[in-house]
């Protein structure tokens, strides 16, 4: 292993950038002449718009525009599309209800848009936009998706009836129930997954901008995926063909997944641009991103597992209820359906699995990917059920785990659900990570606490992930409306350099980085002679973007398919000044060598050569080293993981310590293991805060109570103590670097890891469920319920 | 944020002087609670007087069996101050609790207590210490001082100028933090002084309060377990998502307990 090459835990060379506060994100961008856009958001969850007055906002000091949906319908603007159809078990499709970009006749959340403000500064479009008259006609709203699915709720569209946009299934039922009937013990859970606020560091912004000249309309945007957005908003919303539009998402502080989507103030933007002439920007301010960006999870679940008298699975059942807010995101179909049931077997054999999702209507924000997007609901369903299933048959839950894994020797295994797994060791993992915890010497520490007045729970969670998305045919049969192959393109300059132009896109995973690990180590040159370009629909070949842990699985191998190309044809070009044949020549270091000799020719010699070609077979050979790829990937990738985390709580208030975290995660190859640690402690931050702190609280009339800091509770970095993480590593094997992603791990895993150690640690008082976050007052009313009714006994 | 004019006056008198003049005057210590409220076009002044060139208004001294901090003392300057460690560590520390270190390197003690935010963590050490409030005008009793939700006795055109507190035998004071903001949900600031036993209790209810009973038990026996069994009532206490006003009142007799513990230990 080289110091820079694959396996090295190179300091990323972004970081200098963003450290000294020389990254170039959309906000810092300043166009000639550029507009200042302020959108007027609905205060209401759910109203009828009268009519809309602007004639005092247009007139205010330093207004260039105001805009309504009336002026978008006039210039034939789309609505926003939806990427992802489902069909309901009767086969019918989803129901796809229009999703203007700037509210209709209606509003459906707080913050649906309305209209927008242009003008010379922010200061006086916001001052402007206080102007604007809307005659609402307040509706009866609802928040929650269990409500809103009963006789008699507010209906939020004609065309949606008892607000379903889709009643979906997989798996067999009646196969279901037979192994239900067969079982010696069923454990059950109601049990919600609780809605999340993804609070990107950054918060979105938007430069639209049209060029007079040209007809050419550029928009900078706080984006993982430029071309998707292009795709999208040129061909179905602002029908700007793609040649004549061009998207940039430069340095992006952060996504989560909530920055895929294409949002309303991205083609609002653009299409205004084009009105006004100039160049308009729009940032949000973070109580605009509390009401505006797509938000997560949201689910209310029945679950049921079946097992024999020894604890062997026998089936599963779940029902979920999907929150899918007041309209369509880009995915959100997705994420409850193929990304959520398909992950129910886990690491587990169970041979019959039954699950039905009803995707349902309210009046909130949209819900789409969030961390994990569908897996870290599945995992959560699953680890809960199988530690309450083990509380109750009184079985060890490490114990409970192994009797169930997939056995080591079982791949390629498939699962009930659709899901073919390629690798894995789950044996191998846990045993490291309960070794790791001392899983052995926790009665020790439970008794200690206990000395100390507190109560100590241990709780495991077990893993799988389907990352690496995806194979197109497999994503198009099950409803994508979209390709998930992923492009590079390697330009070797004359002097041997590389610029790797990826459609992949980095807004905090270290790709400048990884990516430039993969040329380095292949090329045999120096890391700083790879620059890794990203973000710009005008330079880098079309590509799906980042999400879904799919960067080096998809990108990173089409990457590696392009620098195979580039060392093909320099292995010709160097046969030439060798004068050796093509078989005879080796690439390494480097360097071509002519096997057995000490004949050789550098990269870099033959760079040049490509670029100035007197000597070349330029007959055979085109001159020039620049190579592309397009990689489809041949199955999903199944990173795998085994979590255990160690709480204290306190009896007089509730708070639970998190005190130890321990993970062991299979990622396959590791190309830069300090990259893949701080993806790690990420995501296990974010699943931390799902289980303890964050929540985000609509009232029933559909307010959003958590919409600044003050209430939304972030976790900090006191919140959590220092992790002890490590790898058991599996190599995946489909993709040519053995790869499979670790992006989201940590938000998989920890939820359930935490919550099975509250509930551990709460057990003595009986306590068998409590839904996330686990919150000092609902933790101390358990502890108090229980501990009455147990005095009562 | 709406137009205002800006003043910094560098004396108590010209601050008065822009303060009683301006239409819609508002003073800014910090900007900690008041940037934020213009940010949101919360509040529309017509005049903005900051009062961080005032030389009168800084320092922190002991005087006498007093311990004097100026209106502008910052929260980090009293956290790490010799002489409030010295003198009241169970202030320095409560200092220390306050908000992240860009509040505490911002905010003031004079801001804070004029602000009177109901989960606000100095009312609790003003009132349990029974200290007294200098205006430019009056001396107020910390008892007379905080009248309910965001409400003080100042008056029109008053400013603080500085906290008077009377140096106790024992103090410490105990935090229930939320969550989210690190505000109070419920601050319990218990001293012991010559003159008795006070508890005085922040972010359970509109206001600091005093919870008598505990103090006299407090008075006959300065031990946690003296007040184990004394409950406030959760009617008219604070509710919120993060704590009902059940889990505040049983979060009152929590915190009291520990502080007891903390001062006596
Ligand atoms: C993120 C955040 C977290 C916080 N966390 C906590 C916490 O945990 N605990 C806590 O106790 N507080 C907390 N605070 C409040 C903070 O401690 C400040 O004390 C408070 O915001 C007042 O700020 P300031 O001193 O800058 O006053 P300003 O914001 O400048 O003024 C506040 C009000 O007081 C008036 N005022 C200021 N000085 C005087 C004076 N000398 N005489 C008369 N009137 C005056 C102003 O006119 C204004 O109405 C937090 C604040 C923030 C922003």
């Amino acid at each position: 292993m080289s110091e820079t090459g694959i396996g090295a835990a190179v300091r990323r060379k972004e970081d200098f950038r963003f450290l000294t506060g020389q990254g170039t994100y959309t906000d810092d961008i300043n166009r000639p002449g550029q507009l200042h856009a302020v959108i007027l958001r609905s205060p209401h969850a759910h109203a009828a718009i009268r009519g809309i007055d602007t004639a005092a906002a247009a007139a205010a000091a330093g207004v260039v525009a105001v805009f309504t949906a009336k002026d978008m319908a006039a210039d034939g603007v789309g609505g926003l599309p939806c990427g992802w159809q489902i069909h309901s078990k009767d086969g019918s499709p989803m129901i796809e209800p229009p999703h203007p970009a700037l509210a209709t006749d209606r509003v459906r959340h707080v913050g649906d848009p309305v209209a927008v403000v242009i003008a010379e500064t922010k200061a006086q479009a916001r001052e402007a936009a206080e102007l604007i008259a809307v005659d609402y006609q307040p509706l009866p709203a609802v928040a929650s998706a269990a409500e809103a699915q009963k006789p008699g709720a507010p209906q939020l569209f004609d065309a949606a009836p008892g607000n379903l946009c889709f009643d979906w299934h997989l798996g067999d039922k009646a196969q279901a129930d037979a192994a239900f009937a067969r079982a010696a013990h069923v454990a059950k859970l109601d049990i919600v997954n609780n809605r999340l606020i993804p609070n990107a560091m950054e918060p979105r912004a938007a430069i639209g901008e049209y060029d007079k000249a040209t007809g050419e309309y550029t928009l900078y945007t706080t984006s993982q995926n430029p071309h998707v957005i292009r795709l999208l908003m040129g061909a179905f919303v602002l029908h700007i063909p793609e040649h004549k539009l061009r998207v940039v998402a430069p340095d992006v502080g952060g996504g989560f997944g909530s920055k895929i989507y294409h949002y309303a103030e991205e083609a609002i933007v653009t299409w205004a641009a084009g009105k006004v002439r100039r160049p308009v920007k729009w940032t949000a301010d973070r109580s605009e991103s509390f009401m505006s960006d797509a938000h997560g999870r949201d689910h209310a679940t029945h679950a049921e597992l079946a097992l024999d008298k020894d604890g062997k699975f026998l089936g599963l059942k779940v029902s979920t209820i999907a929150n899918m807010g007041g309209y369509l995101s880009t995915f959100a179909p997705a994420i409850p359906t193929y990304l959520y049931a398909t992950l129910l077997a886990g690491t587990y054999t169970t041979p019959v699995i039954y699950c039905e999702v009803k995707a349902i209507f309210t009046n909130t924000v949209p819900v789409d990917a969030y961390r994990g997007a569908g897996r870290p609901e599945a995992t959560y369903i699953l680890e809960r059920l199988v530690d309450t299933a083990a509380r109750e048959m009184r079985i060890d839950p490490a114990e409970l785990r192994r009797r169930n894994f997939i056995p080591k020797d079982a791949y390629p295994y498939q699962t009930p659900v659709a899901l073919q797994y390629d690798s894995g060791d789950y044996f191998t993992t846990l045993d490291k990570a309960l070794a790791a915890a001392d899983y052995a010497g926790f009665a020790r520490r439970r008794d200690e606490a206990a000395r100390r007045g507190k109560l100590r729970g241990i709780g495991l969670a077990t893993y799988i992930e389907a990352c690496g998305i995806a194979p197109s045919a497999v994503a198009g049969s099950l409803g994508a409306r979209a390709g998930l192959y992923e492009a590079a393109e390697i330009r070797v300059h004359p002097t041997g350099s590389v610029t790797v132009f990826t459609g992949s896109h980095s807004h905090g995973q270290g790709h400048e980085t990884t990516f430039a690990q993969l040329v380095a180590d292949r090329l045999g040159i120096p890391i700083e002679n790879v620059e890794v370009s990203h973000g710009d629909t005008d330079k880098i070949p079309f590509g799906m973007g980042t999400y879904g842990s799919r960067s080096l699985a998809v990108g990173g191998s089409a990457i590696v398919k392009a620098l195979d190309k580039v060392v093909a044809k320099g292995r010709k070009i160097a046969a030439h000044l060798l004068e050796a044949a093509e078989a005879d020549i080796q690439f390494k270091d480097g360097k071509y060598v002519v096997e057995g000799t000490d004949r050789a020719k550098s990269f870099g010699e033959v760079a040049l050569t490509a670029y100035v070609p007197h000597n070349y077979p330029i007959e055979e050979l085109e001159p020039g080293l620049d190579e592309s790829a397009f990689y489809d990937p041949k199955n999903f990738t199944f990173p795998s993981g085994a979590h255990v985390a160690e709480v204290e709580i306190d009896r007089d208030t509730g708070i639970v310590e998190l005190v130890n975290f321990t993970a062991c995660d299979d990622f396959g190859r590791i190309i830069n293991p300090l990259i893949v640690e701080g993806q790690v402690h990420g995501g296990l931050v974010q699943g931390i805060g799902q289980a303890l702190l964050e929540n985000c609280v609509y009232d029933p009339e559909g307010q959003l109570l958590t919409g600044s800091y003050m209430d939304y509770c972030m976790p900090r970095a006191s919140d959590v103590p220092s992790f002890a993480v490590s790898t058991n590593t599996t190599l995946c094997t489909h993709n040519p670097l053995g790869v499979k992603g670790c992006g989201e791990a940590g938000a998989i895993g920890a939820p359930a890891a935490v919550m099975n150690a509250v509930l551990d640690a709460l057990s003595p008082l009986g306590i068998r469920h409590l839904d996330m976050p686990a919150s000092p007052e609902r933790v101390w009313r358990a502890i108090q319920q229980h501990s009455l009714a147990q005095a009562a006994e | 944020m709406y137009d205002f004019s800006y003043h910094k006056p560098s004396s108590l008198a010209e601050a008065a002087k822009a303060l009683g003049s301006a239409e819609d005057g508002k003073l800014m210590a910090g900007g900690m609670t008041l940037i934020p409220t213009l940010k949101q076009r919360l509040a529309r002044p017509s005049d903005v007087i900051d009062l961080g060139g005032i030389v009168e208004l800084k320092g922190i001294r002991r005087a006498g069996n007093a311990l004097v901090i100026g209106a502008m003392a910052r929260h980090a300057e009293v956290a790490h101050s010799d002489v409030v460690r010295s003198a009241i560590p169970a202030l320095a520390e409560l200092a220390e609790g306050i908000g992240d270190p860009q509040v505490r390197n911002r905010g003031t003690i004079g801001g804070s207590i004029a602000n009177a935010d109901p989960a606000a963590d100095y009312p609790a050490a003003v009132v349990g210490l029974g200290a007294t409030v200098e205006t430019n005008k009056r001396k107020i009793a910390a008892d007379d001082f905080f009248k309910g939700l965001f409400e003080t006795a100042l008056e029109d055109g008053e400013i603080v100028t500085a906290v008077s507190f009377p140096i106790p035998e024992k103090a410490a004071y105990m935090k229930f933090p939320n969550p989210a903001s690190r505000y109070a949900i419920v601050g319990a600031f218990v001293a012991k002084t010559g003159g008795g036993v006070r508890v005085a209790v922040t972010g359970a209810g509109p206001s600091v309060f005093r919870v008598a009973a505990m103090e006299q038990a407090l008075a006959k026996s300065f031990t946690p377990d003296a007040i184990k069994d004394i409950k406030v009532a959760a009617d008219g206490l604070n509710a919120d998502i993060h704590a009902s006003a059940e889990y505040r009142a049983h979060l009152v007799t929590v915190m009291a307990r520990r502080a007891v513990a903390a001062a006596a230990g």
